[in-house]
Parts: structure tokens; C-alpha cells; sequence
């Protein structure tokens, strides 16, 4: 199998605390990988070392083929890796049209200078982003909203939006952290076809991180599962429902004979 | 045509700077004076803007960019004015430019040395940082006898007039605008509003928080120059901690990021600073009492939602 990102025992401490340890996980090109386990197992963590907001204690972190264990965060974005936050993280005084503009910075080629001067060159710039931004938010039925503050939009929404700002950076690979958290069943379902299409539209691979069940097994293709930082399971969504040690980290260990 | 709007209200505001040097013969010494620092007060608040508003990062340090201003280009005038006076009044106005621009050169060189190692801070930690190194340039002022000490710089020509100020006003609101208003000035925003997100998205964090504090701190720089050249005599102690707190306060009363907000609170300030000059020692309990007035009654500040007219200049 190809591998677009590996991550080789990485490892992850706090203080005394081992958040994830001697983890080894690959995700392919345009793959689905979930990414589950119960609460404080290490999956947000694994997104944090991903994303360079931590640095690993020990192992490597490659992407493309390029390590990236030490790289700042934006510039580990703009190798081609994206995310959205658990905890929505919208600019909260930027309009939906302006949230998606910022990820035009990365490939933005009329910086400080050009717009003190507002030369030819900067106001093309200018109005090729334009119709960028508008042409993804309508894809994502945002497009109508482009004028309004982001945070003033409904929850669904505003997940949709970071959904759409991560894409507007052109990652090869999209992390979500808990894409589903506070939405109803109607409104999940909605985002497992959201995924399946951003999927199909962009061509980019997904790790997400999920706690409910439904939205797993109806995105993923593979899953990744986590107990106190470890791997304790991977394989197709059949095999790890079946899987007695995903079992016991969820449900807790049958009573033995003491 | 509307790309062409920022250029045009440039341009009418450098003319709109040249009628008023115009006319300034007309008006008293008193009500000219004033004008003055009101314009100068605007680009020392517009530029903090740019820095606690729209970056986010509180900086208490703005006194001490004003005061590297100030005094670099003092002794540049002090230094060349009798060899150039002789040439007359434009060679006199070319050298007040120079000295200008070197004074906002040294301050946004102060403001790099600053922002680089401390802008991995946040918060309060900054904002003690900050004020610690406005301390620091004053103190050093203070304590060097080429820069005359303790006792200050006199016999600065009074170069700066109506023309000048508003230039440069005029300059700082064109400069502060055109940068947030462009697809890189959104990242100033992006960075306030969530660091992490802004990382995220992409965006060099720490080097946008550079940038501001150079850009704030150069034109800090002018103010400075201008000030200096307007009261003819400086000294380390019109360069305390207090003067930034005055221009702090021009920011929150303006409203965090606004620009027409901070441009009116600091002509409202200076008219109160003036008003308010008989009652020199209460000053800053009318400061205070004003400032927990807006925080009950309008925290974001006097402008701090305006977004520009519903339709028109916002957006693109």
C-alpha cells in the first residue's frame, strides 16, 4: 500500500503522563481511516502531533515521504494536511466569506507590498480569490451566508464552514476531530454524506476521529483503535465491531475468576 | 473603479492636509496647536491599532517607539539644520522628511528587537514585556548625555506644521486600511481572533505579529519626529508609561480594531486633554472614570462594530 501519511512509534508524554505511545499508523492517498477509542484514549492528541501543534518525545512523522516531525504547524498545512477543531474554531469576528478567504494566504503571491500599492497584479489576485472562496462556499450551500459573521451561524453550519475553510488550504488529507459532536441523528447523517462527497469531490484522504459509532462505520473503509495511547485494534468496520479487546475497551472486561 | 478608492481618499486627504496648511494663517496659534497634536494623536492611535486591535497583542509599549522617533530624528535636524537652513525652505523641508523617516526607521528597528523574542508571549506577559521595554528606551534616553540626559533636547526647529501632521495621518489610515483590507491583512484578524485556527489555516503567526508590532512601532516613529519638531523641547519624561496609556485608552475608547472609531476617540481625547488642562492632576481619574463608563455601557468601544456601510466598501 501506498502511504501518504506514517506515523513509526510515535510516542508522547506529558510531564509523567503518556498520552499515546509507540503508536504506528499509515493512511493511503484519497483513504478513509477513523480513528476511535474511549474518552482520553489519545485521538486528539495523535491530530495535535500530526498537526505540529505537539512534538513528538520520540518516533517520526512522515508525510509524502517527508519527515515532518519538527515542522511549525502552518507549515505542516501547507504540505498538504488539514483539520478541523473538535471544539469549533471559527474566526469569530470574520464573516464566512473572510474565514475562507485566510486559508488563501498560503498560496498568496501579492502579500504586505501589493496591498499598500493595490497594483494590476494584486486586484487580479484579489479577484481570482474571490471567485475561489464563492465557488467553494456554494458548493457547500454557504454562499448565500458569504456576508454574515461566521459564528452566527447555526452549528451544522458553522462545522460546515470549517469543513470548507480546511479545504480551501488544498490539503491532500483532511483530519477531522469529532465532526458529529452535538448534532442529532438527522443532522449526522447529512454529515456522512457530506464526507463521502468531499470525499469523492476533492479526491483527499480522511482520518477522522469519532466517537459515534454510526458515523464511523458509515465513512470509513478502516479504523484505527486507541486505549490509553496504544493501538489496540485495525482492520475493516466488521472485523473491530466483532474485535473482544474493542469490546473490553469500551464495555470494561467480563468478570474473571479473582 | 472601486479599486481605485483607496488611492483617491489618499490623495484627498494629502489635499485636504494642503488647504488646511493653507488656511492655517487664518486660524489662532491655540486652535493650530491643537489641530496639531490631534493629528498626531491619530497616528499614534491608528498605529497601536493595527497592533492591539487588530493583531490582538496588547502592547503597552508605544511611548517608547514614539520616543526613538523623537530623538533620532531631533538629532538629525539639530545636527544638519544650520548646514542646510541656507538653502532655503524646501532644502529645510526635504532634511524634516529625511529626519522623519529615519526616526520611523530606528523605531520599527526597536519594534523588531522587541517583537522578536517576546511575541512568543501572550497576554499580560506581553503587555509587560512591552511596557518594560517603553521603560527601558526612556531610561536609556534619560542616561545618555548625548541625548542631553535628563534634561531633554532643546532648540528643535518647529518644522512640523498642519501639512505635515495630516500627511502623515493621512498616510498611517491609508497604510493600516489597505493592509487589513487585503487577503494578507486578514491574517492580522485571524490571528487575534484564534492563534491556533490561524496556524491551521496556514498562516505564519509569529511573523504577522512581527509585522504589526514593525509597522505600529514605525509609524509610532513619525509621531514621534512630529512631536518632536511641534514642541521644539523633548524630554525622557513625555515618554513614560503614562503617554501610552493615553494612546491605550484612545484605542479601547475607539474600539478595537475600528479605525473610524479610533480615529474619533483620539480627536475626543485630545479635545478632553485640553479641556480638561486647568485640572492637570485629575486628568487621569476622568481618563479612568471614562474608560469603566465605556467598558459597562459599550465595551467594544465607540465604533467597535462598524463594519462600514451596509453596502459598499466592505467586502472585497
Amino acid at each position: 500500500m501506498s502511504r501518504l501519511l506514517e506515523l513509526r512509534g510515535v510516542t508522547m508524554e506529558f510531564g509523567g503522563l503518556r498520552a499515546v505511545s509507540g503508536l504506528d499508523l499509515v493512511v493511503g492517498p484519497e483513504e478513509m481511516v477513523g480513528l476511535i477509542g474511549p474518552n482520553g484514549a489519545g485521538k486528539t492528541t495523535v491530530f495535535n502531533l500530526i498537526t505540529g501543534l505537539y512534538h513528538p518525545t520520540e518516533g517520526a512523522i512522515a508525510f509524502n515521504g517527508r519527515t515532518m516531525t519538527r515542522l511549525a504547524p502552518h507549515r505542516i498545512t501547507a504540505s498538504g494536511i488539514a483539520r478541523t477543531f473538535q471544539n469549533i474554531r471559527l474566526f469569530g469576528s470574520l464573516t464566512v466569506y473572510d474565514n475562507v478567504r485566510t486559508a488563501m494566504n498560503l498560496n498568496l503571491r501579492h502579500g504586505f507590498g501589493h496591498a499598500l500599492t493595490r497594483g494590476r497584479g494584486f486586484r487580479a489576485e484579489e479577484a481570482r480569490i474571490r471567485e475561489e472562496v464563492m465557488s467553494l462556499l456554494e458548493i457547500f450551500g454557504l454562499a448565500g451566508e458569504s456576508e454574515r459573521i461566521a459564528t452566527g451561524l447555526s452549528y451544522g453550519d458553522q462545522r460546515r464552514l470549517e469543513i470548507v475553510r480546511a479545504l480551501a488550504t488544498k490539503p491532500q488529507l483532511l483530519l477531522l476531530d469529532e465532526p458529529a459532536a452535538g448534532m442529532n441523528p438527522t443532522e449526522k447523517s447529512a454529515l456522512i454524506d457530506l464526507i463521502h462527497f468531499v470525499q469523492d469531490k476533492f479526491r483527499i484522504a480522511v482520518l477522522l476521529v469519532e466517537h459515534d459509532m454510526k458515523v464511523v462505520m458509515g465513512v470509513c473503509r478502516r479504523i484505527v483503535v486507541l486505549d490509553y495511547g496504544s493501538k489496540i485494534a485495525e482492520g475493516e468496520p466488521a472485523q473491530i465491531r466483532k474485535n473482544p479487546a474493542v469490546i473490553e475497551a469500551y464495555l470494561g472486561r467480563e468478570a474473571h475468576h479473582a | 473603479m472601486k479599486n481605485h478608492i483607496p488611492h483617491l481618499a489618499l490623495f484627498a486627504a494629502l489635499a485636504g492636509a494642503a488647504v488646511l496648511q493653507m488656511f492655517s494663517p487664518q486660524l489662532d496659534d491655540y486652535a493650530a496647536s491643537i489641530l496639531v497634536l490631534i493629528g498626531i494623536n491619530i497616528v499614534l492611535a491608528v498605529s497601536l491599532n493595527l497592533v492591539n486591535g487588530h493583531t490582538g497583542q496588547f502592547s503597552l509599549g508605544h511611548a517608547g517607539f514614539m520616543a526613538a522617533g523623537a530623538y533620532a530624528s531631533a538629532m538629525v535636524t539639530l545636527s544638519f539644520a544650520p548646514v542646510v537652513a541656507p538653502a532655503g525652505p524646501w532644502a529645510e523641508g526635504a532634511l524634516f522628511a529625511g529626519s522623519l523617516l529615519l526616526g520611523g526607521a530606528v523605531a520599527a528597528l526597536c519594534g523588531l528587537l522587541v517583537g522578536l523574542p517576546s511575541l512568543r508571549l501572550r497576554g499580560d506577559y506581553l503587555a509587560i514585556v512591552t511596557l518594560g521595554f517603553g521603560e527601558i528606551i526612556r531610561v536609556v534616553i534619560q542616561n545618555t548625555e548625548s541625548l542631553g540626559g535628563a534634561r531633554g533636547l532643546e532648540g528643535i526647529r518647529p518644522y512640523t506644521n498642519l501639512f505635515g501632521t495630516f500627511a502623515v495621518a493621512a498616510l498611517t489610515i491609508y497604510v493600516v486600511a489597505c493592509l487589513v483590507n487585503s487577503t494578507y491583512g486578514r491574517g492580522f484578524i485571524a490571528v487575534r481572533d484564534d492563534e491556533i485556527a490561524a496556524e491551521a489555516m496556514g498562516i505564519h503567526t509569529v511573523k504577522y505579529k512581527v509585522v504589526a508590532f514593525v509597522v505600529g512601532a514605525f509609524f509610532a516613529g513619525l509621531a514621534g519626529g512630529l512631536y518632536a519638531h511641534f514642541i521644539t523641547f523633548i524630554a525622557p519624561e513625555g515618554f513614560n508609561f503614562l503617554k501610552s496609556v493615553d494612546v491605550v485608552v484612545m484605542v479601547i475608547l475607539g474600539g478595537m480594531g475600528s479605525t473610524p472609531g479610533v480615529v474619533a476617540a483620539a480627536i475626543l481625547l485630545t479635545l478632553l486633554n485640553e479641556g480638561l488642562r486647568d485640572f492637570e492632576q485629575y486628568r487621569m481619574i476622568v481618563f479612568a472614570l471614562l474608560l469603566i463608563v465605556i467598558m459597562i455601557v459599550r465595551p467594544q468601544g465607540l465604533l467597535g462594530n462598524f463594519r462600514g456601510w451596509p453596502k459598499g466598501k466592505a467586502g472585497a
